[in-house]
């Protein structure tokens, strides 16, 4: 691991070390999870969302694979087998709510993650492959919820696929070939149905693959911490094991009751009552939405309403069907730029006086993307939606540029175990800097 | 690691007990008992559900099996036997010493009271679950005349008892009950 203190792995017994010079599994496990990965010891609570992340997964792959033990991928009886499970199968209404619910969960824990390492520059070097590889995870879990809201077979499902693959047809030219040819026909039928049920079960296992590299690629920096300033000593540290299975057990606590609140109590509230109607290609429900998590990006493809083209004259450079399905794209692969869009090499929005403020900005700002995403498509809404998407591009592609240059950030802490005891007393050197302590000496001679 | 063992809780009473351990112990067991919870409905999903079990009794009309005749019905998907017997074939069936089956049981133990000619079985092999034959018209009966697997050679008589070849026991007789002189209800 990457710092020269982390314990070393020692089997307790003959058998473990037999075991370990073959197989050095558990020694794997120790330096990864155990006692044998030193972690900052100032890890506030929103650290906890990476493991609730990953339970999620596991809860979401576990649920899955039993609920695919009694679902049809059949145009014909899948509505009738997801009725079955939640009627006949033995506990199964309890397993599809919690495979249901449990993909909101999966968001919620996913968005805070994201949030949190927006906030406390966890994108910044050396961090920027751990990054992009969440970035990846995210792109693959909206894919996998997408096809798995598909399956049930009922109204919102059917007409979330047609509007889903309809993205593709925006594209000039080659866009409704593409959109026949994902589809296996020209409107969601059995051919789209079973290969969106094979991808959905193949999809969390990807996700699982590259949750590995997102983990293997942490532990090479080690994890971020809510000063942002690097570990310097062990002073600054604390073993895996007790200490963050101790405080992340906690966390999964908390979070398993309020999983299970709406799971027993509220199973349908992030739900829509339309899906419970077998799919007719004939008839589109009124109020068509996808579920809360896809809000705030399609909020983004309704904002577009009118064609780009050459003004006083009639000719098209880009219809608006294209400019909102591009656009809604590139919110997300806006993302992959992020670590060379904020260039301050300060990591932590705590020392960041401007930022902090745009932050919580960009944040209000998704929150009323969402609700206009969500909400029914009145020029109201649409225009809210129009001004939150263009602050949303605003705040990364010019925003966070100008604050990284003009921003003065507050003194850091000259350690992590300086900022726990309060001794700041000592600025510290943000990543790759010298300390201005330093400079200032530098100066005076 | 070292510096946040020497707290106060490192203080150990004489009995090697701290406080912190009562903490340990009670989440821990508390986290075992949730994930034990949890594991239940993972498990009994794998069970018969609602809609198997509410096929569990079917109906069967028998007036129209004559005496030597056989009818193969099907009860929660398994094979069922209904064989009207002839007088000859209840003859060999009484004829048979009990002490010498593998699997001891008379006819009279193995149909209804009255209904000594209906013999009805589910017709699956004791031995490794295939379907005898000897329902069909000319279909292999096997040296005791009654049923033959031709899975592993197993042959029963005319009260569908073992008495040749690899199966432990006489072919099922399940529950089965007469609604009236010619309707037969199983399960």
């Amino acid at each position: 691991m990457s710092f020269g203190w982390a314990n070393e792995y020692e089997p307790k017994s003959e058998l473990g070390r037999w075991f370990d010079q073959r197989l050095p599994l558990p020694r794997l496990v120790y330096g990864s999870l155990g006692g044998g990965y030193p972690v900052p010891r100032n890890l506030n609570y929103f650290w906890n969302f990476g493991v609730l992340s990953g339970l999620m997964l596991m809860v979401q792959i576990i649920t899955g694979i039993v609920l695919a033990m009694h679902y049809f991928a059949t145009a014909d009886g899948a509505f009738n087998s997801v009725e079955a499970i939640m009627r006949d199968v033995n506990a199964g209404w309890m397993l599809r709510y919690a495979h249901a619910n449990g993909a909101s969960f999966f968001f919620i824990a996913v968005y805070i993650h994201i949030f949190r390492g927006l906030y406390f520059g966890s994108y910044k070097a050396p961090r920027e492959l751990i990054w992009m590889l969440g970035l990846v995870i995210y792109l693959l879990m909206m894919a996998t919820a997408f096809m798995g809201y598909v399956l049930p077979w009922g109204q919102m499902s059917y007409w979330g696929a047609q509007v889903i693959t309809g993205f593709f047809s925006a594209f000039p030219i080659v866009g409704e070939p593409l959109r026949i040819f994902l589809l296996g026909g020209y409107a969601p039928d059995q051919a789209a149905l079973n290969r969106f049920f094979s991808l959905h079960y193949l999809l969390p296992f990807v996700i699982a693959g590259v949750v590995i590299l997102h983990i293997w690629s942490l532990h090479i920096p080690g994890s971020g911490n809510p000063t942002g300033v690097d570990v310097k000593t062990e002073q600054d540290t604390l073993p895996f094991h007790p200490f963050y299975t101790a405080k992340d057990g906690f966390g999964v606590g908390v979070f398993l009751i309020l999983y299970a609140l709406v799971l027993f109590f509220a199973p349908d509230y992030f739900g829509h009552a339309d899906n419970y109607i077998p799919a007719n290609p004939l008839a589109t429900p009124a109020h068509i939405v996808p579920e809360w998590y896809f809000w705030p990006f399609y909020a983004i493809l309704r904002a577009f309403t009118s064609d780009l083209s050459i003004p006083f004259t009639s000719i098209v450079i880009m219809p608006a069907k294209l400019l909102g399905v591009l656009a809604m794209f590139a919110s997300i692969l806006l993302l992959f730029f992020l670590p060379w869009l904020d260039k301050s090499p300060v990591r932590s929005g705590n020392y960041r006086p401007i930022f902090k403020r745009f932050f919580w900005l960009l944040v209000a700002d998704v929150i009323v993307l969402g609700y206009c995403g969500g909400a029914p498509a009145t020029p109201f809404y649409v225009m809210l939606g129009q001004v939150c998407a263009a602050y949303y591009f605003l705040h990364f592609l010019v925003i966070l540029p100008i604050i990284a240059k003009v921003e003065r950030p507050l003194p850091l802490p000259s350690s992590i175990s300086a900022s726990v005891l309060h001794g700041e007393a000592q600025e510290s050197a943000p990543y790759g800097l010298a300390t201005t302590a330093s400079l200032t000496t530098a100066a005076a001679e | 690691m070292a510096t946040l063992e020497t707290g106060t809780n490192e203080a150990t009473p004489d009995d090697g007990m701290r406080r912190r351990d009562v903490i340990n112990v009670a989440a821990l067991s508390f986290a075992g008992v949730g994930a034990v919870t949890v594991v239940a409905p993972l498990l009994v999903q794998m069970a018969p559900s609602a809609d198997v079990l509410a096929m569990a009794s079917v109906e069967v009309d028998v007036s129209k099996i004559l005496p030597g005749q056989a009818i193969k019905t099907s009860w929660r998907k398994q094979p069922v036997f209904i064989r009207n017997l002839t007088p000859k074939e209840i003859t060999e069936a009484n004829a048979v010493d009990i002490s010498s089956l593998r699997d001891p049981q008379t006819l009279a133990q193995r149909t209804k009271p009255g209904h000594v000619n209906w013999l009805i079985t589910l017709g699956v092999c004791t031995h490794l679950g295939c379907v005898p034959l000897g329902t069909g018209e000319g279909e292999n009966r096997g040296p005791f005349g009654g049923y033959f697997c031709p899975c592993h050679g197993s042959a029963y008589d005319t009260a569908a008892r073992i008495r040749k070849g690899p199966a432990p026991k006489n072919l099922l007789v399940p529950d089965y009950s007469f609604n009236s002189p010619t309707v037969v209800k199983i399960g």
